[in-house]
């Protein structure tokens, strides 16, 4: 026999490096510029959040009601809110719950979805049927009533919020995996993993997970920001957390009664900041899920 | 090719062996999904595979010749009949044992792109029986890898690339690799080479032979061309519409074709001589519909020798010949 490869440019530049076994994938990684972007900009506002208010010493609490409403001056460096608190200091203070709030429930919300559309599109038939006719349930019912009801059982605080968010959130997700599973599981290497062998939970997590992590990455990144401002709905509806503690969604909701006197500084602030995490985790995201797919990977 | 030819087969000889084999995948329609109807895509096959042999199945699209290979290895459940694998049943073999069996049959298919994940390197893919198995620990398994990647024609650095990077021929000789890896008895080759070049199939082909000598491997050889079925066979089994119509030794049955349908099959075959005139068979219509095949015998509706008896009666494979079998009244 003739192997063909004789053909192909031989070069073993295979560097054996094996152990970090993925390191392919992460220099990949570093080596976009959207991903280093991404990173630098989620880097930035958790410093700014958990570092800055060590540093910028303001209250977020204490009124003044002497100096309501004051634009950015030396003083107050994004200025002042209706009551007269320090905006960059509630920025700081707010930014922390926002965050935590905003990946922690991503983060359960992807992983629930994740998990039960492999089991639902994985299992098939009437399990498969019952599984999306809870989701359908689930979905058929407003979010917002859902929470609303949640929230009225519980204190809020945050980590209640989370749980809240994320388990009313992982719908989307759900549905997404359970049809990429549907085609997926048809394909011969699927079916080639049986014939090895391979018992149903094997396949979900070996053959098949990798395989849909693109489109959950990428759903993923939205979660974050929709969480966020899931807060700031709450917030809005008055069943948030309690008002003095600030959070950027509660911050931007509460801006817009401002909107036509001009107070810019309570607007942008929030809003820009939401829009940072969010791009920054899309661009992370977006750069995982090329690095981690072999066919997209540049070399 | 091997030896096993005429003189008739005893029990050890076998290494599976197929009786009645059926697969209806179900038709279902309504408001609440009742089944409707039946596709019957094998209905009634039956035919033993020797240690070594290989066994070529031919047949055109939808004649059941894939749904066959699946239900060998019980990737399909057979709705009825018995697969006997080294004499042992194994049709209502429970899961666990199943898996366990499964160390001794193996697939190639056919489509070399969608039969690597994607996802895995080849090293990766290749290891996977292995670890699904629990054989040796990393470092051993790394060895076996490279040395499998060998035996087909690859080379051991390749492991770490991934299936997009390789050609179809050299994905081709990934999966085989993969299937060689537990060290099966059986190996199904569901057209192993139907989606490779001309000149990449001979290489597979040569590759495969090349294999079966080394490691006394037994193919069921699933294919449409039948140059290639004549090439690797020892002996093939025509299939036409779900159901075996004749099976005998591949020179045999090339030379003196005896179902109608083989003969209308084979007539089809060019022959490399431009001054030489041939009579080929041209079949009237279409192959009828699985969901509702014709009583009697299959190919009555579109056999030339037809007579009333094929209509209602429906012939069983017999041994008109030595080592011959055919299913047709007259033949």
């Amino acid at each position: 026999m003739i192997p063909e490869t004789v053909t192909e440019s031989v070069t073993p530049n295979a560097p054996m490096q094996e152990t970090g076994s993925r390191s392919r994938e992460w220099q990949a990684f570093w080596k976009n510029p959207l991903a280093i972007a991404g990173v630098i900009g989620l880097t930035f506002l958790v410093l700014f959040s958990f570092v800055g208010p060590l540093i910028y010493r303001v209250s977020t609490t204490n009124p003044n009601l002497l100096a309501t409403l004051q634009a950015p001056t030396a003083h107050h460096l994004l200025g002042t809110d209706s009551l007269g608190r320090d905006v960059l200091a509630r920025m700081m203070v707010g930014g922390q719950l926002s965050l935590e709030v905003g990946f922690a429930a991503a983060f359960m919300a992807t992983f629930i979805g994740v998990v039960y559309g492999l089991i639902s599109g994985m299992s098939g038939k009437w399990v498969d049927v019952i599984l999306m006719r809870i989701v359908d349930i689930f979905i058929a019912i407003p979010g917002l009533f859902l929470l609303l009801f949640v929230d009225s059982v519980f204190r809020a605080n945050a980590a209640v919020l989370l749980v809240v968010i994320g388990s009313l959130g992982w719908f989307g997700v759900a549905r997404l995996v359970r049809s990429e599973v549907l085609t997926l599981k048809q394909r011969d290497y699927v079916e080639a993993a049986r014939a090895l062998g391979a018992s149903n939970w094997r396949i979900m997590f070996r053959q098949l997970l990798p395989n849909v992590m693109g489109v959950v990455v990428v759903n993923s990144t939205f979660q974050v920001a929709d969480a966020i401002l899931t807060v700031a709905a709450l917030s809005f509806l008055g069943l948030g957390l309690p008002p003095p503690t600030p959070n950027w969604g509660e911050m931007l909701s509460s801006s817009m009664s401002y909107m036509f006197q001009n107070a810019w500084w309570l607007i942008y602030p929030p809003g820009v900041a939401i829009l940072i995490v969010e791009l920054s985790v899309n661009f992370i995201g977006d750069a995982m899920r090329q690095a981690f797919d072999p066919r997209l990977r540049k070399a | 090719m091997s030896a096993v030819l005429n003189n008739p087969p005893d029990d050890s000889e076998i290494l599976l062996s197929v009786k009645d084999l059926t697969k209806y995948f179900p038709i279902t329609g309504g408001l609440f999904s009742r089944v409707v109807a039946h596709v019957k895509a094998v209905d009634g096959v039956s035919f033993d595979l020797r240690r070594g042999e290989t066994l070529g199945l031919v047949g055109e699209s939808g004649c059941g010749k894939t749904t066959t290979g699946r239900a060998v290895l019980r990737l399909i459940e057979p709705t009825s009949g018995s697969i006997k694998f080294e004499g042992k049943e194994i049709v209502n073999l429970p899961k666990s044992q199943m898996r366990a069996l499964r160390r001794e049959m193996q697939i190639i298919f056919q489509d070399p792109f969608g039969s690597l994940n994607p996802r895995m390197s080849v090293g990766e893919i290749i290891e996977e029986p292995l670890a699904i198995h629990h054989m040796g620990n990393r470092h051993e398994r790394e060895r076996r890898v490279k040395e499998l990647l060998e035996v087909v024609g690859l080379a051991g650095y390749h492991m770490r690339r991934y299936p997009h990077e390789f050609s179809g021929g050299q994905r081709q000789r990934v999966g085989i690799a993969r299937a060689l890896a537990l060290n099966p008895k059986l190996i199904v080759a569901d057209e192993p080479v139907s989606a490779l070049d001309v000149s990449i199939q001979s290489q597979i082909l040569n590759l495969l032979e090349d294999l079966q000598k080394e490691f006394g491997l037994t193919y069921l050889f699933i294919a449409h061309g039948l140059n290639v079925i004549r090439h690797i066979s020892d002996r093939v089994g025509v299939m036409y519409l779900g159901a075996m119509v004749e099976i005998a030794d591949s020179e045999e049955i090339y030379r003196k074709p005896l179902h109608p349908y083989t003969e209308a099959l084979f007539s089809a075959i060019p022959i490399p001589n431009p001054t030489l005139k041939r009579e080929r068979i041209i079949l009237q219509g279409d192959v009828p519909s699985p969901v509702n095949p014709p009583k009697g015998c299959r190919f009555h509706t579109r056999c030339p020798i037809a007579q009333e008896q094929c209509k209602d009666d429906r012939p069983l494979l017999k041994e008109s010949l030595p080592g011959h079998w055919v299913a047709c009244h007259f033949r």
